[in-house]
């Protein structure tokens, strides 16, 4: 009925699941420690070629960031599904839009921020220029709300199923081809010199779109597995 | 909710229609109550009264949580309190919710004798304000307040 209670049903739910992930924080730290494991393996494994390392850099890392997304997205409404939190959400007043919305929000503050923050300290390890790791952060903050977003309806679409992880990723990763390419786009232009505005924009503008019909598309889904 | 034929209706309006308007006047536990384990129950009745509209007070959760006999363990999460401890931290939501409509599930499964007549008095109180409470179950629920119907459904 009136925006206070709306907005603080958002609130509930972002801390809700903030208090709870910090309750289970070795989840959260699991995924921090998956991207930082596999961006380092690369380094290791090729040697110390710088010119090769810094060219395969941005899809390293961000092939990561994605694989490391998969990992956090199956546990959005898989806890809340099996004690019935999910239900008494669904039976709130206020729109389901917005119980995905916070809930994606938390998410990605929980799964999605740390790894932004950390990625350009082992952007180093590719010996990437400042100018670069700034351009490698910047992509990473607009591009990984998306993941959460587009995973979103990935994690309604299998929930309850068995193997639904697999799935997920069977569902989720072909979605995340153009945020993969924009993103590590951005950072090679970066690299190459050149520009890296166009690329931060698509992904930009894909944020927009997602942040539209992602939490719509996953409310969709939400309500054919509960009913 | 979707029934198999016919149409639900609240206050004369098909639900459908009343989306928001409905689901203000109704309080549903069903059979998974909902409980966080990592939170204490204190917690969890304050997150899910916020979540569905009725903010509480600190105050306010720990009265209701002692009535149904979990004073002193409001603070503890949930996964060290027994089942039927667990259950009723759930059904102290009845007691702060301000709905009229309550639809209960199994509302008296794994509670003991003392712990079922207080929810038999709770849900006894609501009818005596004027509510109503739609409660299935397998157990014998005793109600003496207000109109009280049966529905036996075999099978």
């Amino acid at each position: 009925m009136s925006a206070p209670s709306t907005l603080s049903m958002f609130r509930w739910i972002v801390a809700r699941d903030l208090t709870l992930a910090w309750r289970r924080r070795a989840d959260v730290l699991a995924t921090l420690f998956f991207f930082v494991i596999v961006v380092s393996l690369f380094p290791l494994g090729i040697g110390p070629e710088t010119q090769l390392l810094r060219s395969i850099a941005p899809g390293v890392v961000w092939v990561a960031a994605l694989l490391a997304s998969m990992l956090s997205l199956g546990r959005v409404f898989a806890n809340d599904y099996q004690d019935g939190t999910l239900e008494q959400m669904l039976l709130t007043p206020q729109p389901l839009y917005l119980v995905v919305l916070g809930k994606v929000f938390a998410q990605w503050l929980v799964s999605e921020v740390p790894l932004v923050l950390i990625a350009p300290l082992i952007g180093v390890q590719f010996d990437l220029a400042p100018d670069t790791l700034r351009i490698l952060f910047v992509s990473l903050l607009i591009g990984t709300p998306i993941l959460s977003l587009i995973g979103s309806i990935g994690a309604a679409l299998t929930l309850g199923l068995r193997g639904g992880g697999v799935l997920i990723a069977l569902l989720i990763l072909p979605l995340y081809i153009p945020v993969l390419i924009f993103g590590a786009g951005a950072v090679e232009a970066s690299i190459d010199g050149m520009s890296p505005q166009a690329n931060l924009y698509l992904l930009a503008a894909f944020l927009v779109v997602s942040l539209v019909f992602a939490p719509w598309a996953t409310s969709a889904a939400l309500r054919i597995t509960l009913e | 909710m979707t029934p198999e034929s016919g149409e639900i209706r609240w206050q004369g309006a098909p639900i459908r229609s009343l989306a928001e308007e409905y689901s203000r006047s109704v309080t549903y536990i069903g059979h998974r109550i909902a409980v966080k384990e990592e939170l204490s129950s204190l917690e969890n009745l304050r997150i899910s009264s916020g979540l569905t509209g009725t903010e509480i007070t600190i105050a306010e959760a720990q009265e209701a949580l002692a009535r149904l006999g979990l004073a002193g363990r409001e603070n503890l999460p949930a996964r060290f309190l027994s089942e039927g401890q667990r259950r009723r931290s759930a059904l102290a939501r009845l007691l702060t919710c301000n709905t009229k409509l309550w639809l209960l599930d199994e509302v008296l499964a794994s509670l003991d004798h003392a712990a079922s007549t207080l929810i038999e008095s709770i849900i006894g109180e609501h009818l005596n304000k004027g509510g109503i409470a739609i409660v299935a179950t397998h157990q014998e629920l005793h109600i003496t307040a207000g109109s009280f119907q049966r529905l036996e459904l075999a099978s």
